[in-house]
């Protein structure tokens, strides 16, 4: 990797890490567990980078293995993830027909 | 068009809906709209990563997204809410490591790497592990197996080296990275057990802090993963991920007026011999009694804990919570930041026995008030109420945060029995003169009320 691309990454970086305080500070503490799953399966996108090496074909059987390993932990993070943070938030929706 | 162009493109879609997804979880009414959102950004994401014209195998690629589709729907439908800190305790553990297996793989295909792959493939490798094992280990202690804080003699020294062992693997796989294949599996198996050391020596009442630490380190681990790969939409999403777990961390922190060093470093019973012994007689109080003095009461505040998920006495609570009401009088929920073994544990235990989220409130707006609350229901919890933090220096929780129950009129605390809470500490909060003791299950007890306001 040369150096242009690295410090383009790392300028990536510094920018959502900057976006993320100011995104998640205003969640209310009433959703943070749903919080807490959801940016869970949202941390499962290492999928796309297993999916490439699951799919590489490379000669070594090992790395296949290795990236279908990882495709499947990283696709239960990632379904597991959205469907239970769903299911959570679809509780907190109901209450607004009170009274 | 060149696919990497169409698959960029798309990345910067996914990207986007993340950031929306994200943004609508401020407030409960958006909440799921959210996270449908960034859920179809991850699913973009995928199909579009599937069009990689590197990709020559599918096979492989679709038994493992079918297999991880079948686990994770299955895990999704059939947890309890009571069991949602373990839930995300082993997701997280799973994020860690696909990191670690990315990276191990990207090695293996390619081992002749630069130093900047070389760094990011060992981070990768480090940071998953260690999100691994600790996510492992967490699980175990939430789930009761091993919940007891575990020190021994040497325990920092060991640690340290542990560490400099990793910085040294990774330094000499760095070196000549296809010769020294042998560091590459000191390191992994190192990262591995860090974790473990990192976790074990942590008590069960700070599991919040550790839930909310390894949340970030999976986000971490996910953004390394994308050094790996060179892929953007890995480095975005991580970083996502690491800053929320980054801020759910300071705020339990802070909640337990407790710096995140102390909650890692030094378990919790560290101060216990310095406590003094808390003489004096309770006032136990019977179903009955306690129902002519919820009648009476026109402010009722209620302030739940873990017990409440424990003896699962959620439904019942809003039942109590609904005749009150009914009565007259008007109820509010007071929840602690800590309470319960995850943030916000309560409030979707509460939610899912149907109670409104206006009803909830924080601690920060409840304890101005708390004069004028004529009784105030405990139940299940007894470190986040206990009046120590207020008045006993020699309390290794003087200066935590807590919700003051004590100065309300009356006090009814729901216990199984006298035994101390997680934390081992005493509670002064139950020999004072207005408070009384239901002894017995949280959940019969309220479902006792229940019956005796129906009557």
């Amino acid at each position: 990797m040369d150096t242009t691309t690295a410090i383009s990454l790392t300028f990536i970086l510094l920018l959502s890490i900057a976006l993320g305080f100011e995104l998640i500070s205003k969640v209310p503490s009433t959703l943070h567990t749903p919080l807490m799953s959801g940016s869970n399966a949202i941390s499962g996108i290492t999928l796309l980078g297993a999916i490439s090496l699951a799919g590489s074909g490379a000669d070594e059987l090992l790395v296949t293995i290795l990236g279908t390993l990882a495709v499947t932990f990283a696709m239960i993070n990632v379904v597991g993830g959205y469907m239970v943070t769903d299911r959570m938030l679809e509780m907190f929706k109901k209450k607004e027909q009170k009274k | 068009m060149d696919t990497s162009i169409v698959i960029n493109l798309v990345y910067v879609i996914s990207t986007f809906f993340f950031i929306l997804g994200l943004k609508k979880l401020g407030s409960p009414a958006t909440a799921r709209s959210g996270n449908m959102l960034s859920s179809v950004g991850m699913l973009l994401a995928i199909v579009v990563t599937l069009i990689d014209k590197n990709i020559i195998s599918y096979q492989w690629i679709l038994i493992g997204l079918a297999t991880g589709s079948i686990v994770g729907a299955l895990m999704a439908r059939m947890v309890a809410m009571t069991a949602m800190p373990e839930m995300v305790a082993v997701l997280n553990g799973f994020g860690g490591i696909s990191s670690l297996l990315v990276g191990y793989a990207a090695y293996l295909l390619s081992p002749n790497m630069g130093v900047f792959t070389g760094v990011t493939i060992s981070a990768s490798v480090f940071i998953g592990g260690v999100t691994f094992t600790g996510s492992i280990i967490a699980w175990a202690k939430l789930r009761g197996l091993a919940s007891k804080p575990l020190q021994f003699t040497g325990q920092q020294f060991f640690n340290t080296a542990l560490l400099i062992g990793i910085f040294y693997s990774a330094f000499m796989l760095l070196q000549d990275p296809v010769a020294n294949v042998q560091f590459f599996y000191i390191l992994s198996g190192l990262s591995l057990v860090m974790g473990i050391m990192a976790v074990i020596p942590i008590g069960g009442a700070d599991m919040p802090v550790v839930i909310s630490l390894l949340n970030s380190y999976s986000g971490m681990a996910a953004c390394s993963a994308g050094f790996v790969m060179n892929n953007n939409l890995l480095i975005v999403a991580g970083a996502l991920v690491g800053a929320s777990g980054i801020i759910l961390t300071q705020i339990m922190c802070k909640a337990m007026n407790r710096s995140l060093g102390h909650v890692l470093f030094s378990g919790f019973g560290a101060a216990k011999a310095s406590q003094k012994e808390i003489t004096g007689e309770t006032n136990p109080i019977n179903v009955e009694d306690t129902h002519l003095i919820l009648e009476a009461a026109t402010n009722v505040c209620i302030v739940p804990g873990y017990g409440l998920a424990v003896a699962q006495a959620q439904h019942a609570v809003r039942e109590l919570a609904e005749m009150l009401e009914e009565n007259g009088a008007e109820v509010r929920f007071a929840i602690h930041p800590v309470a319960g073994r995850m943030p916000g544990h309560m409030n979707v235990l509460l939610a899912e026995a149907n109670v409104a989220y206006e009803n909830l409130h924080e601690m920060d707006d409840v304890n101005p008030i708390m004069e004028n609350i004529d009784v105030c229901i405990v139940i299940g919890a007894n470190d986040v109420v206990n009046p120590a933090a207020r008045e006993e220096e020699s309390s290794p929780i003087y200066g935590m945060p807590v919700i003051n129950v004590d100065k309300a009129k009356t006090v009814i605390v729901l216990k199984r029995g006298m035994a101390s809470g997680f934390a081992g500490i005493q509670n002064p909060l139950f020999f004072k003169s207005n408070t009384r003791m239901l002894f017995g299950d949280a959940k019969s007890s309220v479902q006792g009320l229940v019956s005796e306001f129906k009557q």
